[in-house]
């Protein structure tokens, strides 16, 4: 069935099947819209590999078990099978990691006009990053 | 100065930007982006960020005035003052990396599931899954119960009045923790 995946913030249409909670996607779908590809040394994106301890729980009959692929690479899974939805959220080792380095993430974001800013094009100047709303 | 509106849309924030005349950038920010990259959990928080991108004051409950400050007890001059010294004189809040690595929270596993879950939501409730939406929300909130940008950003969302009786138990459930907000943090000067 058609299923969205949200990596983060970003949408992706992927083909799922599902099986009551459990969702698998086809391991070309997980190539191509995360980048995670299996490979004889782990779970590989880029220079980057995981080791896959139980290959039998992330791969079921040919396709990547979505829940099994949010636990070995330790992000957060917010699942509605029934809606057809999931997200896959950032790792907080991740963002922990980042945050301890004391760079300061990058990100591009719309103003009111839409018109887009990207926070490390303020190189060269301090910046007082202040988040706010209207709640 | 770089504002990010942590609103669903530019329309919410609009009327404020444009009540206060501003002339930084005003940000829009609907999905908390910036909300998960810096592990923000209230409104307002001020960053502060060199000129190299170096975060040189973390996370802190900030204000431009004393408005409320009855109400959350924050003065609004020791900030000012020290933004001012480093603004002018370079006058680093922390004198070393570590100092300001120990002002920081970092994000648990849990904060980042209800992050997950509050994206998802918000995901269906665009898609006019309201009901669908409503559980996620309400799954998010409880995974993270003292994240306002989680349990009060979503109530323009899910048609409650932020402001209104919504805000009570929030409000009652943080208060009896503590208040946690960020740990506090002298300004420097």
């Amino acid at each position: 069935m058609t299923f969205t995946l949200l990596d983060e913030t970003r949408p992706l249409t992927v083909d799922a099947r599902i099986d009551g909670d459990r969702v698998r996607l086809p391991r070309a779908a997980v190539r191509d819209a995360l980048g995670w590809e299996l490979k004889p040394q782990g779970l590989c994106r880029g220079e980057r590999c995981v080791l896959v301890p139980a290959p039998a729980e992330l791969i079921r009959d040919g396709d990547v078990d979505l829940a099994a692929l949010a636990k070995l690479l330790d992000r957060p899974l917010a699942l509605d099978a029934a809606e057809g939805a999931a997200c896959l959220g950032a790792a907080a080792d991740e963002r922990a990691e980042r945050l301890r380095s004391l760079d300061a993430p990058d990100f591009t974001l719309p103003d009111v006009n839409g018109r887009p800013h990207t926070l490390s094009g303020f190189r060269g100047k301090k910046v007082l990053l202040v988040a706010w709303a209207s709640w | 100065m770089l504002t990010v509106a942590l609103d669903r849309s530019a329309d919410d924030a609009r009327p404020w930007i444009e009540a206060a005349k501003t002339t930084h950038p005003s940000l829009v920010d609907s999905e908390h982006v910036v909300a998960d990259l810096f592990r923000i959990v209230n409104v307002p928080t001020g960053i502060w960020i060199d000129e190299r991108g170096r975060i040189v004051r973390p996370n802190d409950a900030v204000f431009g005035t004393d408005t409320f400050v009855e109400m959350h007890g924050i003065a609004s001059g020791p900030h000012l003052e020290a933004l001012r010294a480093w603004v002018t004189a370079g006058a680093a809040p922390f004198a070393t990396a570590d100092d300001v690595r120990a002002h920081q929270v970092l994000p648990t596993a849990e904060e980042q599931l209800a992050r997950a879950e509050f994206t998802l939501a918000w995901h269906l409730h665009r898609r006019g899954r309201i009901e669908a939406a409503e559980r996620h929300f309400l799954r998010a909130g409880e995974l993270a119960p003292h994240d306002w940008t989680i349990r009060r950003g979503s109530m323009p969302i899910r048609g409650l009045d932020p402001m209104g009786e919504a805000l009570i138990p929030l409000w009652n459930e943080w208060a009896a923790a503590g208040m946690p907000y960020y740990p506090p943090m002298k300004p420097r000067g």
